[in-house]
């Protein structure tokens, strides 16, 4: 086993030998159903999970960050990122294994909402492709989310600081690309500044991908977006690991 | 088995080691001494490729800190001041953790295992959380991890900070044993420490070296306790 898979595992057990993981699955779980049903899910008669995945980037706004803000602001609280650092790993090594487990933790958080999944197949005859590719860009928009949490965590030793802050990079993520931003912006801006916000945000590439359009602009923006944060949380990490 | 030329790093205004030099061989037992914020942690932790020098370097079993950091994290074992370890583990499960990011497994593991649990006298609390063990466990089971993949060089930042006066005397002795084949730098602040178990004194203040002596030496060479000679050269050298 290597330093990258060691640090994976630990990581990942960490989540459930702590109340952490089921705290988190429970919340998540509840809100997600209840979204879910408050949004017409039986009213509309349709044999799909739209209801379901159009609340996911709210929901995730204030869940991923949750589990993002502990990654390394407690690891620099309690002085572990002093062992990890000391010990025959590198950064890059050190900070994908953390993210990838804690994706991987969000990826079974997703899992978990199979009930619908089956619902739906039981009362209807969705569409499958559609599915797959709106948990594939729930699971793509987790990443984004958690990458930018990642680094706010590794900016703070403080973990309320790092999650207020992540919260708020999130959100304007996902609100830059609502039609109400937008018509807003568009009074002041330029309309190529305007699909530039538009292009920025998460809810566009999300929707794309909940409609079952799988493109590769929207692939795209979901791996820069996340090898982008993740790249600043190690030259971050590097810088301010001993402060 | 290290060589260290010239380290210097600063904190914004603060120079916390100014231009550290020294070297130390197989066989010895370097204690750093100096009174708080003298640059004795900055110097380890530079040692310990945790941070980076602004200036110098140093080598560690032929490995340079600043080209080849992970070689010398491999070559060296590490106990830090408050001995951070994950709370929320237990002692066998932290130690484990440890082989396998040292990539030692197997019967390597095991053997490991067996051997530093009841070196550092951790067996009665081998299942139970690290968050919930005492200060002096938590330092017993900091050492246990630093010498599981038995290194050649050991650096120790006040190793016996909250133990009783048995489990001090027991990790004297152990430093002791270790001595023989291996390099081990140790700071302290406990004096009667350095005489017990340091084969050389290395005394520093504000970031500078004072004094690279042996304690024996130094004592007849100022005809004072070990204490009343710290307390002279920090306070004259300082002032």
């Amino acid at each position: 086993m290597n330093s990258f898979w060691a640090v994976f595992k630990r990581e990942l057990k960490s989540y459930f030998t702590t109340p952490l993981a089921y705290v988190f699955l429970v919340i998540f779980l509840f809100f997600s159903g209840y979204l879910t049903f408050k949004e017409g899910f039986y009213e509309a008669r349709q044999a799909d999970l739209r209801p379901f995945f159009a609340n996911l980037p709210l929901l995730f706004v204030f869940m991923v960050p949750s589990t993002a803000m502990r990654l390394w602001a407690e690891e620099r609280k309690v002085g572990s990122v002093e062992l990890l650092f000391t010990l025959p790993i590198t950064i890059v090594q050190a900070v994908l294994a953390k993210f990838f487990a804690a994706w991987l933790f969000l990826g079974i958080a997703l899992a978990l909402t199979f009930p619908l999944v089956v619902t739906v197949c039981y009362l209807g005859d969705p569409d499958i492709g559609l599915i797959v590719t709106g948990y594939l860009g729930a699971f793509l928009m987790a990443g984004g989310f958690l990458a930018i949490g990642c680094f706010f965590s590794a900016l703070s030793k403080n973990q309320v600081i790092a999650f207020v802050l992540s919260v708020v990079a999130c959100a304007v993520l996902v609100f830059a690309g609502m039609p109400t931003t937008l018509n807003y912006v568009s009074t002041f801006l330029p309309p190529g500044m305007v699909a530039a916000v538009e292009g920025m945000s998460f809810q566009v590439h999300f929707d794309s991908m909940q409609r079952g359009i799988l493109q590769f602009k929207d692939l795209a923006y979901f791996v820069l977006l996340i090898a982008g944060w993740v790249a600043a949380c190690a030259i971050v990490l590097d810088e301010r690991k001993a402060s | 088995m290290i060589e260290v030329k010239g380290l210097r790093r600063r904190f914004g205004p603060v120079v916390a080691v100014d231009g550290v030099s020294f070297s130390a061989a197989k066989g010895q037992v370097l204690g750093l001494l100096g009174p708080n914020g003298a640059g004795k942690t900055t110097t380890m932790r530079m040692l310990t490729c945790y941070i980076r020098p602004d200036a110098g370097t140093a080598s560690v079993c032929g490995h340079d800190i600043l080209t080849d950091s992970i070689g010398v994290r491999r070559s060296l074992g590490y106990l830090a001041e408050n001995s951070p370890a994950y709370p929320e583990m237990t002692v066998g499960g932290f130690l484990k953790f440890i082989c396998d990011v040292r990539q030692i497994t197997g019967r390597r593991r095991k053997a490991a295992l067996d051997r530093v649990v009841p070196m550092c006298s951790i067996d009665s609390v081998y299942h139970q959380t690290i968050e919930t063990l005492s200060k002096g466990y938590k330092r017993r089971v900091g050492l246990a991890q630093a010498l599981i993949h038995d290194p050649d060089v050991l650096i120790l930042d006040e190793p016996t900070d909250g133990l009783d006066p048995n489990q001090k005397y027991e990790v004297r002795k152990l430093i002791g044993v270790m001595a023989k084949d291996k390099c081990i730098i140790v700071s302290t602040h406990i004096l009667e420490e350095v005489e017990a178990v340091c084969s050389r004194a290395i005394i520093v203040a504000r970031g500078k070296v004072l004094v690279d002596s042996t304690p024996q030496e130094l004592k007849d060479k100022h005809h004072a306790s070990l204490d009343e000679v710290f307390r002279k050269i920090t306070r004259s050298k300082c002032a």
